[in-house]
């Protein structure tokens, strides 16, 4: 099986999507012609055409509102953000337009659109190109948001996303664009080619949304991780020497808690880990769901990882991301408790 | 070069505040047939001067004249004349409605029923209006049952929107009038998508995008210029000048700049300006502009010169920051008593049909009424299921809604 980057997945998920259904059109700031500042759509411009692929004015609110306007039309735009970032001068039209068009208008109006952002940090992309805005997202009622870790899941959760008959947010950990990365920023990076989870089958597949993928079966404690964090999880699994269960959310709403709940019955502990500052995080519905629904199992309070409730900053990279070490401690911290 | 001294800050003031006498002397108005009609594949550099006129058909004697008029027969102005008196009795009716405690809230159309009666006759079916809160007359012309909207209004057991949405923020995509959000502006850009949908998809569908003039300052205001500059977008984009944006005067919004039309110049879109309580003059420009737009022209902008006559909605008392016989003072009048006068001068109407016909109106406002309160009304009779509140806001429920419906009991 081809092995591919997540950058090659996410295009090719577009690639598959516009070949097979004439409605999905992709646009954005520098997604045209240039193929985007990070490569996500080069080529789609040559080989489908200037109407289905285009560039965008720099107007988040405006990318986000005429997708909206062509998904009531009957079309299915998958467009960019180019940072996540930058998606707050379009939250008007995503939380309030997107998010509540087919419940406002009870089925006569629907908004089927894909809004990929790169997100996350690990890049020394300092405060306006690091931060996780999932929470922003799965406080909407009426979104979808998505975030995959590997080249697999990315092309098939976004291929199910464009598919999807409802608005999806997809956040891309642009760290993890070409390869996955544990938070060892001392050492080298390993190319999604050299793992298995680079293997990317061609032509049409889907990884469906809602279902939650488990990492690393384990027994002592469940890790509840998405995005970068999953493999940040299970560096510090092998490097603490503690048996984790690590979970892979994939999408947060969503959300898989079967997965979830089964998992922490079975180990009795859990970590939940993110990116994110930690405050009203997504991290928070995480504990207070596996309080309400594994509080008779658990041996030991939820522990939560995350960014600090700072902006992100630019030197102090390392001591802000939740590196292995944190996330090892974290997991000790869990079973001695 | 003189001290200039200490800056001072400067805040735009309307003339007139209550107690005072209502004044437009400032507002300059073209004579009626004085703005020439351009081939609408004019190069807009040449129009420009339109945006700061008044196109108008109709003069002060009821006569049609000018190169705008002559577009509709006279069963079509009767047909318009009607749509307009249904408009206004529709909205006497449910204002008193909501007095008497059958709904929430309402707002009136009063002074405005021309602009969005007369739009809608110059649209072709399948087309897609983006509508605010105050072009119910989009609906009204294109023959949408009122006992529907009524429905709608009451949050009934017959509200095609399941009790969901605040009253007046009807959705119809059948008549081609896209659901109403409360938040301002954001169908602007929407109304742009849609039509570079229809261009995407080769079609000869357009769409029209609707704004007040103290919306125009929302960030999407120029957003939807934007994308309708750069991808010749089929759109017209409308902008209503009532003057009024709840208690403030249209010149906050509007700032040094000319007019509100005069906003698309620098977009490179054409900008027309036009008597919006002359229905004659607005369904010419508006064929005008949505004919560009069929034709692959590209979008045009239209400032409608109106009036709000009324309050802003049902929670909004205008006496408290203008004078109380504004509207009186208003230069372009009514709109409902110019069509009138300009029927009667053509022999076919009289001030004798005209309380005929508003009798009948009222009537079939009337049964409408009662048909919709059999439905209910908000805090009587029936109304939407408390299931309904889950439904419908994912395609396919997820289990978290699923879960709380349980909770919820039902």
């Amino acid at each position: 099986m081809p092995r591919r980057t997540m950058i090659e997945a996410i295009r090719d998920a577009m690639d598959v999507s516009m070949g097979r259904d004439a409605k999905v059109v992709v646009f954005g700031e520098d997604v045209g012609f240039f193929g985007g500042v990070f490569r996500c759509t080069q080529g789609l411009q040559a080989k489908y055409g200037k109407s289905r692929c285009f560039d965008a004015p720099i107007n988040e609110s405006g990318i986000v509102g005429s997708a909206i306007g062509m998904a009531a039309y009957g079309l299915k735009p998958c467009v960019e953000i180019q940072f996540a970032d930058y998606m707050y001068p379009a939250y008007d039209q995503l939380t309030q337009e997107a998010a509540r068009l087919r419940y406002r208008s009870n089925g006569d109006f629907t908004c089927p659109i894909v809004v990929r952002m790169p997100t996350g940090g690990g890049i020394f992309g300092g405060q306006t190109h690091s931060q996780s805005p999932e929470a922003l997202f799965t406080h909407v009622s009426g979104l979808k948001t998505v975030v995959p870790s590997n080249p697999h899941d990315a092309k098939g959760l976004l291929i199910a996303a464009i598919e999807d008959p409802d608005p999806v947010i997809f956040l891309e950990p642009k760290r993890l664009y070409n390869g996955p990365f544990d938070g060892h920023h001392d050492r080298p990076v390993t190319p999604w080619s050299k793992h298995e989870l680079g293997e990317v089958a061609d032509g049409h597949y889907t990884v469906p949304l809602g279902k939650a993928a488990i990492r690393r079966a384990g027994s002592a404690v469940t890790v509840l991780a998405y995005g970068t964090m999953v493999y940040v999880a299970q560096a510090a699994a092998e490097e603490t020497g503690i048996d984790a269960e690590i979970i892979d959310l994939r999408t947060l709403l969503p959300l898989d808690l079967d997965t979830i709940v089964a998992s922490v019955k079975k180990t009795g502990r859990c970590v939940v880990v993110h990116e994110a500052t930690l405050t009203s995080g997504f991290g928070a519905e995480l504990v207070a769901l596996v309080q309400e629904n594994c509080f008779y199992h658990l041996e030991a309070p939820v522990a939560r990882v995350a960014g600090w409730d700072t902006p992100y900053p630019h030197a102090q990279e390392w001591d802000y991301f939740p590196g292995p070490a944190r996330v090892g401690r974290a997991l000790m911290e869990t079973l001695e408790a | 070069m003189a001290d200039a001294g200490m800056l001072r800050f400067h805040v735009p003031e309307p003339e007139v505040r209550p107690g005072g006498t209502p004044d437009f002397s400032n507002v300059t108005i073209a004579a009626a047939g004085s703005v020439p009609r351009p081939e609408i594949d004019v190069d807009p550099r040449t129009i420009r001067d339109m945006a700061f006129s008044i196109i108008r058909v109709l003069n002060r004697n009821g006569e049609a004249v000018g190169p705008w008029a002559g577009l509709l027969s006279d069963e079509e102005l009767l047909e318009g004349l009607r749509h307009m008196m249904t408009l206004r009795t529709f909205d006497a009716r449910m204002q008193m409605a909501q007095r008497q405690g059958k709904t929430s809230f309402y707002m009136q159309h009063l002074g405005e029923e021309a602009v969005s009666c007369a739009f809608r006759k110059a649209l072709a079916p399948g087309d897609m209006n983006f509508p605010t809160y105050r072009q119910a007359g989009l609906l009204i012309a294109d023959g949408y049952p009122m006992v529907t909207m009524m429905n709608q209004i009451y949050s009934n057991e017959a509200d095609p929107l399941k009790g969901r949405q605040l009253p007046i923020m009807y959705s119809s995509k059948e008549h081609g009038f896209f659901s109403i959000s409360g938040n301002l502006a954001t169908q602007y850009i929407q109304a742009v998508g849609w039509a570079m949908a229809s261009a995407i998809s080769n079609d000869s569908r357009i769409a029209a995008a609707w704004i007040g003039d103290g919306s125009t300052a929302e960030s999407d205001f120029h957003s939807a210029l934007v994308f309708a500059s750069t991808y010749k977008a089929p759109v017209v984009l409308n902008v209503v000048n009532n003057q009024w944006a709840i208690s403030t005067f249209q010149g906050i919004a509007r700032g040094g700049s000319g007019t509100f039309a005069a906003r698309g110049l620098g977009f490179g879109i054409p900008a027309l300006r036009v008597d919006g309580n002359d229905y004659l003059a607005v369904h010419a420009v508006a064929k005008w502009a949505a004919e560009r737009a069929r034709q692959n022209l590209g979008p045009t902008l239209v400032e409608y010169v109106t009036y709000r006559a009324g309050a802003h909605s049902s929670s909004d008392d205008p006496s408290a920051y203008r004078p109380k016989t504004e509207s009186d003072a208003w230069p372009l009048g009514d709109p409902v008593v110019r069509l009138k006068n300009h029927l009667i001068r053509l022999g076919v109407w009289s001030e004798e049909r005209h309380k005929q016909a508003e009798a009948e109106i009222l009537d079939t406002v009337i049964a409408a009424q009662k048909e919709a309160e059999s439905h209910g009304t908000l805090h009587a009779g029936g109304k939407p299921s408390t299931r309904d509140m889950f439904e419908g806001l994912y395609a396919e429920m997820p289990p978290h809604l699923r879960r709380q419906r349980q909770q919820a009991g039902v």
